[in-house]
């Protein structure tokens, strides 16, 4: 029996080949019509340069400059923005800019780092939810539910202070906490997609829940997967400065954005630029990120309303 | 009605008691004790110390004790500042955040509300754009950018309010300001687009055709529903708040509970970090309750749920 079904699906697809071509070509117009729509939507468009400007100068910036981050000069001190220092110096004498870029790449890699654990725990959550349904999913949900009313920020502190304040504990325990949204979004995905025939046929074709999942679903809900996690990342970053402001995040001589918005405002009397170029880094950042995950959200999904 | 509040609030229970054996569970599993700090303690010393604050007792022991004292609001002694109980500092330090802390969201209701009730109502007008990019704005800057940005111009360099301490009205405006802005823009965006998702409905569209005023539509027939996202987001706008709270209170330096729970947590200080924790996690789950009643009583579909 089952392979007369293996026949007539074999059978089928057989039929279906000449389509290929044209299905591929959907495929592709999917994401070429998401990106065309990106491309009208300037404010989105403009973000992503900014932000992949911002990258760059955090990643490569450092290379260019004659300064490094650590070299102090203690007989200068704090200066303001001149031309060997273009944003000035802080307490240490330490050359801010290079202190601004390296303190981004911290915030920039918790972001990435943090929204991949977000994303890997919410993704196989949702998808397991959804398409398990029934009662194991109103219990996974009643749990999300649950935890969405606690307070996170509290908890990130805890797991800080119990753990000790290692940059990759920051990872986990930051993506702990973010997973929430993602999990709610993949299991709506899913359960949308579940009724689907390409799904029954899978089904019918024995192939192991797993496969169905990771192979079929997950693929499918690709879209609104990638909104929320281009929205995730600035939600991290804010998360990880908060705790760095208070000092437990970022240890130095390590320092990130929120480290260095901290030590700017200690400072902000006398030396302003110490607050002033950090924060505007760190807001621009967050403003690219924001305006380009809305893009993303009406390229990729037209459908869903804004707020 | 009654039976949801029941259920609600044995949930609330429920999450209150995990979440004090959560916070136990993590503050036991912390290497080391609260009082094994910078100066050297001989071992017999720390173990006295130890006894005297239940720190020998078996692990289940100590829970149930706690949590049997923490039932009758006894947090037990701070590790750190002798001769002070949990339960005096929390007494003393709670009505200053919690004025800070009410004042910042009647801020972000008063502004955020009626923002995006006019928003809504003028889309794709200047009062629709202008509003709701500040609001971004202000969404893109956090309360530790805000605070120390508005503390500079406001109080340093036009030198209108003062920036630290906490002695009278003047002293609120800022560290208000700094927490209720932030969610003010918040819920602008959320009553933004509850308001239009309304006033996109049939049923107003029924109502313009029979010559209601646009005003009684608006006031009457979608304010209730268009509400309603703004509610659902009290209890993460609270939560929100108060861990702002730790920031603004650092940064203004006002002797509130956030500054107490940063501290606690900096020194390893075990019972003021739990007794602190459940206090705003009660908090948190009272608003929640509150804001799940609101739901059911703006949106009477629910009732029969």
């Amino acid at each position: 029996m089952t392979r007369s079904a293996e026949a007539v699906l074999g059978a089928e697809e057989d039929v279906r080949r000449p389509l290929e071509p044209i299905e591929v070509e959907e495929g592709a117009s999917l994401w070429g019509d998401a990106w065309h729509r990106l491309k009208r939507n300037r404010l989105a468009l403009f973000s992503l340069f900014t932000f992949i400007a911002i990258v760059l100068f955090c990643v490569v910036g450092p290379y260019f400059s004659s300064w490094d981050g650590e070299q102090q000069d203690l007989i200068r001190g704090a200066s303001a923005p001149s031309a060997d220092h273009w944003f000035g110096t802080d307490t240490l004498g330490r050359d801010l800019m290079v202190r601004t870029m390296e303190g981004g790449r911290i915030s920039l890699l918790v972001g990435l780092v943090a929204t991949i654990v977000a994303l890997l725990i919410g993704v196989v959550y949702g998808a397991t939810a959804g398409y398990v349904g029934g009662r194991v999913d109103a219990a996974m949900m009643r749990f999300v539910d649950i935890l969405y009313a606690l307070p996170f920020t509290i908890f990130v502190i805890l797991l800080m202070v119990a753990f000790g304040r290692s940059l990759w504990l920051m990872f986990v325990a930051i993506g702990c906490v973010e997973w929430l949204s993602m999990a709610r979004i993949v299991r709506s995905g899913v359960i949308a997609l579940r009724r689907q025939e390409f799904i029954e046929a899978a089904v019918s074709l024995g192939y192991s829940h797993r496969r169905i999942i990771f192979r079929h679903l997950i693929p499918n809900v690709i879209g609104p997967v990638i909104v929320i996690a281009t929205l995730t990342v600035p939600a991290v970053m804010l998360l990880e400065a908060f705790l760095s402001f208070l000092g437990l995040g970022v240890q130095p001589p390590n320092a990130s954005w929120g480290v260095l918005i901290n030590e700017g405002q200690q400072n902000m009397e006398i030396f302003p630029w110490l607050l002033i170029f950090p924060a505007f880094f760190f807001a621009l950042t967050l403003f690219s990120l924001n305006f380009l995950g809305d893009g993303l959200r009406d390229a990729l999904d037209p459908k869903s309303a804004r707020d | 009605m009654l039976k949801f509040i029941a259920k609600r609030f044995a949930q609330g229970v429920l999450v209150l008691l995990a979440i004090y054996a959560l916070t136990f569970f993590l503050v036991a599993m912390t290497p080391g004790s609260p009082f094994s700090g910078e100066r050297a303690i001989r071992p017999e010393i720390l173990a006295q110390i130890e006894a005297h604050y239940g720190y020998d007792r078996p692990f289940f022991e100590r829970f149930w004790t706690s949590l049997s004292n923490a039932v009758r609001g006894e947090f037990g002694p701070s590790a750190v500042y002798a001769n002070r109980s949990v339960t005096e500092i929390i007494s003393e330090s709670f009505p200053v955040s919690l004025k800070l802390g009410s004042l910042s969201l009647l801020l972000a209701l008063l502004i955020g509300i009626p923002t995006g009730v006019i928003a809504a109502v003028k889309r794709n007008t200047l009062l629709d754009y202008v509003p709701m990019s500040t609001a971004m704005v202000g969404i893109c800057l956090p309360t530790f950018v805000m605070g120390p940005l508005l503390a500079l111009v406001f109080g340093l360099m036009l030198n209108l309010l003062p920036v630290s301490g906490w002695y009278g009205p003047r002293y609120m405006v800022l560290p208000a300001a700094t927490l209720g802005l932030y969610y003010a823009a918040y819920f602008a965006r959320l009553t933004r687009g509850g308001m239009l998702e309304m006033l996109n409905q049939d049923f107003v569209r029924t109502a313009r055709a029979k010559g209601v005023p646009e005003s009684t539509i608006v006031w009457k027939h979608c304010l209730k529903g268009g509400l309603i996202p703004a509610i659902t987001f009290l209890g993460p706008a609270l939560a929100g708040i108060i861990s702002g709270s730790f920031v603004v209170e650092t940064i203004f330096q006002i002797p509130g509970l956030g500054q107490w729970f940063v501290r606690g947590a900096l020194n390893r200080d075990d019972f003021l970090i739990l007794g602190l924790t459940v206090l705003f996690a009660a908090l948190i789950v009272v608003m929640n309750l509150l804001a799940d009643i609101a739901h059911v009583l703006l949106n009477p579909r629910l009732k029969y749920e």
